[in-house]
């Protein structure tokens, strides 16, 4: 793909975020869908190619009245919107369509309308890791951290305030779960979910839906509001086991997600303006900072303590709260996509003085993979 | 510690032997007769260089403790926190386990602390390797 030859041009959150027990998981797509697209003035006959993940896309396609020329239905947690992101933008550019809709929701706290996956015992997880005690994400994705603390020196105060600093940014933001201001002793004294991390340093569960319509650089304009060009987009895989990840304090699949977005936008860590790293526990904006390599290993904890990623900061991360504080409904990509989108168009609550380049990194599965987006709201 | 019949290991073709052994007392790992990798989980060629010419060798049962957390959001079946555990084999493969024999915290739970495998009956086909600190009497 050609840097800024494929733009955003609609982008929404469901009507409801954070609790929604009236809405089931298929309308919350739906929602997000419809505001998705009146938000540049389509309609879904408009619409000829389809994303998602948590729901088929044959789903989706019947459900809203589309007939694709091309769907994506990528599943690797997460991180599949910005997967869906970089594949639509190559289909746009290979002519496979012209206008494509990826469409997310998810009721991971209220579970209507969807069920809980099913445990496969004879998967190398199921056999070689799920014996073990292990319930769910926070007893997984957690594991390589001491490691890193070890290897680092990484402190608990210093994991601790990825949680405080995020709030700040929190309380900016009317949308977010929580916006009241906490410490670093708030977080360490807070309940232990896996020890060492503590339920303020662990994402919150909740409800909700995102959408993003795409199409090529050239009908941009034609939208309401102002385009967000791709400039550039990575993605990978690693293992879906935790315990096989080569590296305990760094991510392949980020590095190599990473490293393949910014050599295709052809710009360097100096040129960002904004940053969202998947935060579904406090460890991930460190091993996000080092392995996109905004700082050296090792470094990213005394980057964030000294206020580099805060408000005010020379590097704002996580502007909308994160999956810590603004809402994580069981795969947080898509909005942070949105959150990136906003900061292009100038309408984040928390809003980045002359952003232009916003830096969009997700995690699938426990560092299973990675999606990396650069997005511009110039188009070169 | 006590485990949900949900969650117990359901054997494949490919790594039937690795269970087996288990229940034999032996912590069996796969080595390529070609480029002399060494690994786990079980599979019948090489991850290294992807070769079918592979052997089962018998681990030492020698490991360190790599990184692990403490679980304290339990499930009904078990009473108190637990550590889940990555270990680092003698050999060099990864496993998840879990650390007995010792108190489940973070001062008696030392990151590198030398540890001995030992095998835990769960049902009559299904053992789990699980690690306790070192007693130097492993094979």
């Amino acid at each position: 793909m050609t840097p800024g030859s494929v733009a955003i041009v609609g982008a929404a959150e469901s009507s409801q975020l954070g609790l929604a027990p009236q809405v089931s998981q298929i309308q919350l797509h739906a929602d997000a869908a419809l505001n998705a697209l009146a938000d540049c003035g389509l309609g879904p006959g408009d619409i000829d190619g389809l994303a998602c993940a948590a729901e088929w896309p044959t789903e989706i396609a019947h459900y809203l009245g589309i007939t694709p020329t091309w769907v994506d239905g990528t599943m690797v947690g997460g991180c599949s919107f910005m997967l869906h992101v970089r594949h639509a933008a190559a289909a746009i550019a290979a002519g496979l369509c012209s206008t494509v809709l990826i469409t997310h929701g998810e009721s991971g706290r209220s579970w209507v309308g969807t069920q809980a996956m099913q445990i496969n015992q004879a998967s190398l997880a199921g056999q070689f890791e799920l014996p073990y005690g292990v319930l769910g994400a926070p007893t997984m994705f957690t594991i390589p951290a001491l490691r890193y603390m070890k290897e680092y020196g990484l402190s608990h105060e210093q994991l601790a305030n990825v949680a405080v600093v995020q709030r700040e940014w929190a309380a900016q933001n009317p949308r977010a779960t929580h916006r009241e201001p906490i410490t670093v002793e708030d977080v360490l004294n807070s309940r232990i979910i896996a020890w060492p991390f503590h339920v303020l340093e662990c994402c919150l569960v909740t409800d909700g839906g995102g959408a993003l319509v795409l199409t090529s650089a050239e009908r941009a304009q034609d939208f309401p509001a102002r385009p967000v060009y791709v400039l550039g987009t990575g993605e990978s895989v690693e293992t879906p086991m935790i315990s096989q990840m080569a590296d305990f304090t760094s991510s392949r699949a980020f590095r190599v997600s990473g490293a393949r977005a910014f050599a295709e936008a052809g710009i360097s860590h100096a040129d960002v303006d904004h940053l969202m790293l998947y935060d579904a526990f406090a460890h991930l904006p460190i091993y996000g900072l080092e392995d996109l390599g905004f700082v050296a290993r090792g470094e990213a904890g005394a980057f964030i303590w000294e206020r580099h990623t805060a408000p005010g900061g020379k590097l704002p991360v996580n502007t909308n709260g994160g999956g810590l504080s603004y809402m994580h409904s069981g795969m947080y990509g898509m909005y942070a996509l949105q959150e990136s989108v906003r900061q292009l168009r100038g309408t984040a609550p928390a809003q980045v003085p002359g952003a232009e380049i916003s830096v969009c990194h997700g995690v699938g599965g426990m560092f299973g993979a990675s999606g990396t987006v650069i997005l511009a709201n110039q188009r070169s | 510690m006590s485990i949900n019949p949900k969650t117990l290991p359901r054997p494949t073709p490919e790594t039937r032997h690795f269970w087996e052994g288990v229940r034999r007392g032996e912590l069996l790992l796969q080595q390529c007769e070609g480029c002399t990798h060494v690994y786990f989980p079980p599979r019948p060629f090489c991850p290294g260089c992807a070769s079918r010419e592979i052997r089962v060798i018998r681990a030492s049962g020698r490991a360190t403790l790599y990184s692990y957390v403490i679980n304290h959001r339990l499930p009904k079946w078990i009473d108190a926190p637990y550590a889940i555990a990555v270990v680092e084999l003698e050999e060099g493969p990864r496993m998840m386990t879990n650390i007995v024999d010792t108190p489940q915290t973070p001062e008696a739970l030392v990151l590198d602390m030398p540890l001995e495998v030992v095998f835990e009956p769960v049902t009559a086909d299904i053992s789990l390797p699980k690690f306790r600190p070192a007693r130097g009497g492993v094979r």
